[in-house]
């Protein structure tokens, strides 16, 4: 199956925890359940808390990827308002 | 409404909370809410309510702030001996939080301003200590349908109850009618642990978060006691009086009336 195209997508590089993890949470709480959010980010510790947060929270983390470089992209998709 | 970065930073504890989130932060930004009494009370639910981002505080008192104050009343302080209580309290809340509006009313209520005068507002708190404002704010609150968050202090012992009118019982359904002043503590014998209002005004700031995100159980037809002494609290059942005054199927109370105010003035 084709991987769908996520519907909102932020950039938080430059941000730390826990400012990445807020950021996040209040993108994806103006989307809808079953859209998709990717988050590109380059703080180290928010790639493993990010995932672990959304899960906790009841997301569905999708992807964890290295993008080149620092950075990183996380794909979410909303499963719980 | 989007949040400023500021206001990301300032409240990101709330909006980590799966119960808050941004959509309850911006709840607490656009409620209003209406404090009875800058003193004891008021003081740290003010001060919490407005650290916590209530957009709007309303504030009601007729004192001004004395020495004999600060042993307990926290908004206030040394330099501002003499100043309007709600003149202080606006000052300190809007300090901590610019994104707070204090409304100041230096007077008191009475059975011909408070409608008005609370009217616009989601929820009221109560932190007066003398039994006529009492009743006046219940009645007021009764007869408006307006949520009311009420604590009382003494000594040691504190207690707090929140009044869904109409839904939960009120605070006639406890007690009728306010006490005759004889039966009421003189001021001599109303000491109060300088804390104690810090712990219960906390509990009433707890009940009014919880009453505008709409999460958790709030205190409906139960009076909260703490005892500062035993470090307990304890939690008394108070069902609705189907013959209550105000609350009941036939009121007998269909307008608000000022009680005599031969009473001591506690000051919260
Ligand atoms: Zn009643």
């Amino acid at each position: 199956m084709k991987e769908k195209a996520p519907d909102k997508k932020i950039d938080i590089r430059g941000l730390v925890c826990p400012y990445t993890f807020v950021k996040a949470k209040l993108a994806i709480e103006d989307m809808e359940v079953g859209q998709v959010l990717e988050i590109v980010l380059d703080y180290p510790e928010a790639v493993s808390n990010i995932p672990k947060s959304m899960q906790d929270h009841g997301q569905a983390v999708l992807k964890v990827e290295q993008s080149g470089g620092k950075d990183w992209i996380i794909t979410v998709r909303k499963e719980k308002d | 409404m989007e949040f400023t970065d500021e206001q990301v930073q300032r409240y990101s504890r709330h909006i980590i909370l799966p119960e808050v989130g941004g959509k309850g932060q911006k709840k607490l930004l656009a409620a209003k809410v209406f404090l009875v009494g800058a003193g004891g009370l008021g003081c740290p639910v003010g001060y919490y309510l407005a650290a916590a981002g209530v957009g709007t505080l309303g504030i009601v008192d007729d004192d001004i702030v004395e020495l004999s104050n600060l042993q307990r009343q926290i908004a206030h302080n040394t330099k501002r001996v003499g100043m309007p209580k709600v003149e202080s309290a606006k000052k300190t809340f809007e300090a901590l939080n610019p994104d707070v509006k204090v409304n100041a009313m230096k007077g008191r209520l009475t059975k011909d301003n408070i409608l008005d005068i609370i009217k616009d507002y989601d929820i009221v708190v109560d932190g007066s200590d003398n039994f006529p404002t009492r009743y006046l704010v219940n009645d007021a609150c009764v007869m408006l349908k307006k949520p009311l968050v009420s604590g009382a202090i003494l000594r040691f012992e504190g207690q707090v109850t929140t009044l869904l009118p109409h839904d939960g019982h009120c605070y006639r359904c406890l007690f009728e009618a306010p006490p005759p002043p004889g039966l009421v503590p003189s001021c001599q014998e109303a000491g109060v642990l300088g804390v104690l209002p810090g712990v219960i005004g906390a509990l009433e700031a707890t009940e009014v978060l919880k009453l505008i995100l709409g999460r958790g159980d709030v205190l409906k037809n139960t009076l909260l006691i703490y005892d500062a002494l035993k470090a307990s609290f304890r939690r008394v059942k108070v069902p609705r009086n189907p013959d209550c005054p105000i609350c009941g199927a036939h009121p007998a109370i269909t307008k608000l009336e000022d009680y005599d105010a031969g009473y001591c003035q506690l000051g919260g």
